[in-house]
């Protein structure tokens, strides 16, 4: 602390004061210690580090070592960041960078992993997870066998049951199958309290130790030394009852066995157990398939027909709706940038509206709006004709391209305007000069100059109406359905809305491996097409 | 010197903000597993059961010492949140949810079986029913739901109809707007809703095995399918105009409550609604359309137990003796009405007309089948019934449905 008091001029205490920082000279380069700007970064970086360090414990208790090692680096690199005085660069980088990471990066990882599994309806978990649920639907309660009250005992570090049966306590443990024990003590609910030879494990113990309550979960104990007379299970630790198990697990020949009929089920590289005569187990897990995924989109005449036919709708969805709302707007934009128009300002006003208002919301009540009988569209436009506009595929069409006309012509109506309110004036002057007409001087220098701003928004906003699933979804849901299509498609279904009712997330068989190769197929074309048309812009600044 | 004096106040303040979130964490709790306050239960429930499940877990807290943690979530989001969620470990120990998930989730490995033991008597039957796939019970049931003929007792009085004729000549003579307003969900369709008429002609979504159990062999091709194709093309469009696409759930509960309309068919989710203009309503079971009984599809709601669950044995206790009681059913009846599975509940709240109509409906009922294949029924059908409303050929469209639906199901 003394140092920087002895460069300063002689009466000012007061570090952060700017009158002590000679002019011109930035204070990154002469620093003079602890100000308060140090003292938030401190506190800012204490809480970073301790929701780091708190990341950092969960994965280690969730054993998820991908996310430990991602968290422990990002956190070193964010104190090195922040705590040395080089990668200036870097310490605005940083917050939007391991942003980009997490949500961005991640995401689309994820996602190009999944395309590479069979992740879907019944392969969700792990092979263990699959032995597991495929042992639990074998096991069946024996016919008629009675509830014993029962009770969990311990004797050596072996858990075993100990059950009431008229009066008589039988005692057995996994190895050891149920035998009378003579003197033990039945309490007032019915269960043993007192097994000589055992210890009785106390309840609050069961209820709060969960590595126990695996345990006796698990724990079968026979009920005598034929295993044909089935084991005595408990599901909560007070009753038990007798359970015959039909699946026998093999972990070394990877095979479950079906007791009662021989059947044998292996696990297949596809990640379910089959058996030779092509039966499966219900339970399957996910595993790699590699480029299957991606093979069925093209090669499978049930996905590839509806696809080809979505993807051509989805093409004239996307651009129909740039080229019209553009159209629109700009149109607007040329009216009301007039000075000859009255009230300009409110009119504008009025014409951006459309775009204030939540587009789910604008959706859903042009589908009110719509209804052949009851919509306000009929009765007013067409003196209460019965036009079933969401039922015909061609109207259903045209009008989902007109609530997305609706929904984004004030986006470049009020683009429009700024680019034509920064257009030179005196080169339009010139031109009229020459004796170009307004239709010239529109053709060869208003539009050319407004593209050149406006073409990088072109293809962005092309890019959004080929996913635009929020519209499609909440206007009509893709209707109405194409007859005879597979999958339930609809004449106004385009690519992400497809996806939604081919990988069944919103019900039924659930494909999530398909749904993501084919994302990341659109992905590719969008980015392809956008790539594409960028290169194209280039040209257009030539006029600049 | 002053180096070290950053990194110092950098540690330190650092270990302070730590010493503050370790203090309020978990870890220390987690050490006290022997008094038998440590252990937390994990339900998801939605809003409308959360007070009646909060209830019975207040009995369960006091004795067991344990906690029950309940996380609300919307129904609709359960199924696929439970699924994806139970085998990473982070899932619920128990979770609600309705029967007909229950092919799913047991392909998927998420549930466990119950054993309800004696218990298992004093449900309903269709409700255990329901609740058992492949011969194994997977949850607890608590309620049944149904649609059921709502009628406009100011229009046509309390008679039900035997018919469809017979009802829609019943509101032609009282002079009714419309004689019934049939929800189609607009241009989506509805076959929940027309099912009834459907068996009513003897064509079953999926055959039913001796048992009961549900196969995978489509019911609703051949003449019988072919009869109901038929019958909802002639009361279509291009027919009497009866049954029309314009009509979605609002639109049909509006029509009836202004008294529009003298017929419709609804669940008792919709009473309130139905009869919020102050129109009279009795309750009676849907009329036959091809002159056999007509079964809707019954539905039934309950309690699954996750296969991953840390808890099992808590889990199971919170099931079997602290929701399978009198009081709890009662509470969860209290809290939402619908039809109870627990049968001396059902006998109680029959005595309300409403509900007695929608229990003697139920009673014609079927149980919706819970395969995992019905997930890719619906879609094809609701679509298929909306273009034969519409105006497509009966016949043919029903058919290409019925080829579609058994090449999506393989």
């Amino acid at each position: 602390m003394s140092v920087p008091q002895e460069k300063a001029a002689a009466p000012a205490p007061q570090l952060s004061s700017p009158s002590l920082t000679p002019r011109g000279e930035s204070h990154a380069r002469n620093w003079r210690g602890i100000g308060w700007g140090f003292v938030v970064k401190l506190l800012l970086m204490a809480v970073v580090n301790a929701f780091g360090i708190m990341a950092a414990i969960s994965a280690v208790r969730a054993e998820s070592w991908l996310v430990l090692s991602v968290s422990i680096l990002l956190l070193v690199a964010a104190n090195v960041v922040y705590f040395t005085k080089r990668a200036l660069p870097l310490k605005y980088l940083l917050p939007g960078l391991i942003f980009l990471l997490l949500f961005q990066v991640f995401i689309f990882v994820y996602t190009a992993y999944i395309a590479f599994t069979n992740y879907g309806s019944g392969h969700i978990g792990s092979q263990e997870q699959a032995v597991n649920a495929a042992l639990i639907q074998g096991e069946r309660r024996v016919d008629g066998s009675p509830t014993f009250p029962l009770t969990i005992i311990e004797r050596g570090g072996e858990y075993g049951f100990a059950i009431v049966d008229d009066g008589d306590v039988f005692a057995g443990d996994a190895d050891e199958p149920l035998s009378e024990v003579d003197d033990a003590v039945i309490g007032a609910a019915g269960n043993a309290t007192e097994v000589p030879g055992w210890n009785v494990v106390p309840r609050a113990e069961l209820l709060t130790d969960q590595a126990l309550q695996k345990t006796v979960q698990s724990l079968r104990v026979p009920v005598s030394d034929d295993p044909n007379d089935g084991s005595i299970r408990t599901r909560e630790g007070t009753t038990g009852a007798v359970y015959e198990s039909t699946l026998v697990w093999d972990e070394d020949a990877q095979t479950i066995t079906d007791t009662t009929s021989g059947t044998v089920y292996s696990a297949n590289d596809r990640g379910s157990f089959v058996a030779d005569d092509g039966t499966a187990l219900t339970t399957g897990w996910y595993v790699n398939v590699g480029f299957d995924n991606f093979v069925r989109l093209f090669t499978e005449p049930r996905l590839v027909q509806p696809l080809l036919m979505v993807a051509g709708w989805t093409f004239a969805f996307a651009i129909l709706s740039v080229v019209l709302s553009f159209g629109v707007g700009l149109l607007f934009a040329l009216i009301f940038n007039d000075p000859r128009v009255r009230g300009r300002k409110w009119l504008r006003t009025l014409f951006i509206l459309p775009y204030a208002f939540p587009a789910f919301m604008s959706a859903l009540l042009f589908r009110g709006m719509f209804n052949a009988e009851f919509g306000v569209i009929n009765d007013l436009f067409f003196f209460g004709a019965e036009i079933n506009w969401l039922g015909d595929p061609w109207l259903a069409r045209l009008a989902v391209l007109w609530v997305n006309l609706w929904l984004s012509y004030p986006y470049w109506f009020l683009v429009c305007t700024g680019a034509l309110q920064a257009l030179p004036a005196d080169t339009l002057e010139a031109a009229s000069l020459d004796g170009a007409g307004r239709f010239r001087q529109f053709r060869s220098i208003v539009l050319p100059l407004l593209l050149v701003s406006t073409a990088p928004l072109l293809i962005s906003s092309f890019a959004f109406s080929f996913n635009n699933f929020t519209i499609i979804y909440m206007f009509n849901n893709g209707g109405p359905a194409i007859p005879g299509a597979p999958y339930a498609l609809g004449s106004t279904d385009i690519l992400i809305s497809a996806i939604y009712d081919i990988a069944g997330i919103s019900g039924g068989a659930a494909d999530y491996g398909l749904a993501s190769a084919l994302s990341i197929i659109i992905f590719i074309i969008v980015g392809a097409i956008s790539a594409l048309a960028f290169r194209q812009t280039r040209k257009l600044e030539e006029y600049q | 010197m002053r180096k070290l004096g950053i990194g110092v106040v950098a540690i330190a303040s650092t270990a302070v903000l730590l010493a503050g979130c370790a203090g309020g964490g978990s870890t220390e709790e987690a050490d006290e597993t022997t008094d038998g306050s440590g252990a937390v239960l994990t339900v998801w429930t939605d809003e409308n059961r959360e007070p009646a499940i909060e209830a019975a877990a207040a009995a369960f807290e006091e004795e067991t010492g344990a906690k029950i943690e309940l996380v609300q979530k919307n129904f609709e989001d359960i199924r696929a949140d439970f699924i994806a969620q139970v085998p990473t470990g982070e899932g619920p120990d128990i979770t609600i949810g309705a029967h007909d998930w229950l092919g799913a989730l047991v392909a998927a490995g998420v549930v466990d079986t119950v054993d309800l033991g004696d218990k298992a008597d004093s449900f309903e039957q269709v409700a255990i029913d329901a609740m058992t796939y492949e011969g194994q019970l997977y949850a607890l049931p608590y309620s049944l739901e149904t649609i059921a003929l709502i009628q406009n007792t100011d229009l046509v009085g309390e008679e039900a109809p035997a018919t469809w004729d017979d009802m829609v000549a019943a509101a032609q003579a009282a002079g009714a707007e419309r004689p019934i307003v049939i929800n189609t969900a607009g241009q989506t369709g509805d076959a929940y809703t027309m099912y009834g008429f459907q068996t009513s002609f003897g064509a079953p979504v999926f055959l039913q095995d001796d048992t009961g159990s549900y196969t995978t062999e489509v019911g609703m091709g051949g003449a019988p399918g072919e009869a109901f194709a038929t019958w909802l093309g002639a009361n279509g469009a291009n027919g009497t105009g009866i049954i029309s696409t314009t009509i979605d759930y609002d639109t049909n509960n509006e029509l009836f409550a202004s008294g529009q309309a003298a017929y419709t068919v609804q669940g008792p989710w919709a009473i309130e609604a139905l009869t919020a203009d102050g129109v009279n309503v009795t309750v009676n079971p849907i009329p036959s359309a091809g002159g056999e009984t007509a079964a809707p599809f019954v539905g039934v709601q309950g309690f699954y137990l996750s296969s991953q669950s840390e808890n099992a044995l808590l889990a199971q206790e919170f099931l079997t003796n602290y929701l399978a009681t009198p009081e709890a059913q009662k509470a969860l009846y209290e809290a939402d009405p619908r039809i109870p599975a627990w049968s001396e509940l059902a006998e109680e709240v029959s005595s309300d007309p409403i509900i007695g109509g929608f229990v003697a409906s139920s009673q014609n009922g079927v149980p919706m089948p819970s395969i995992p294949e019905m997930g890719s029924v619906w879609d094809l059908w609701n679509a298929a019934q909306v273009q034969i409303i519409g105006g497509a050929d009966p016949v043919s469209t029903w058919n290409q449905m019925v080829a579609d639906v058994e090449a999506a199901i393989g």
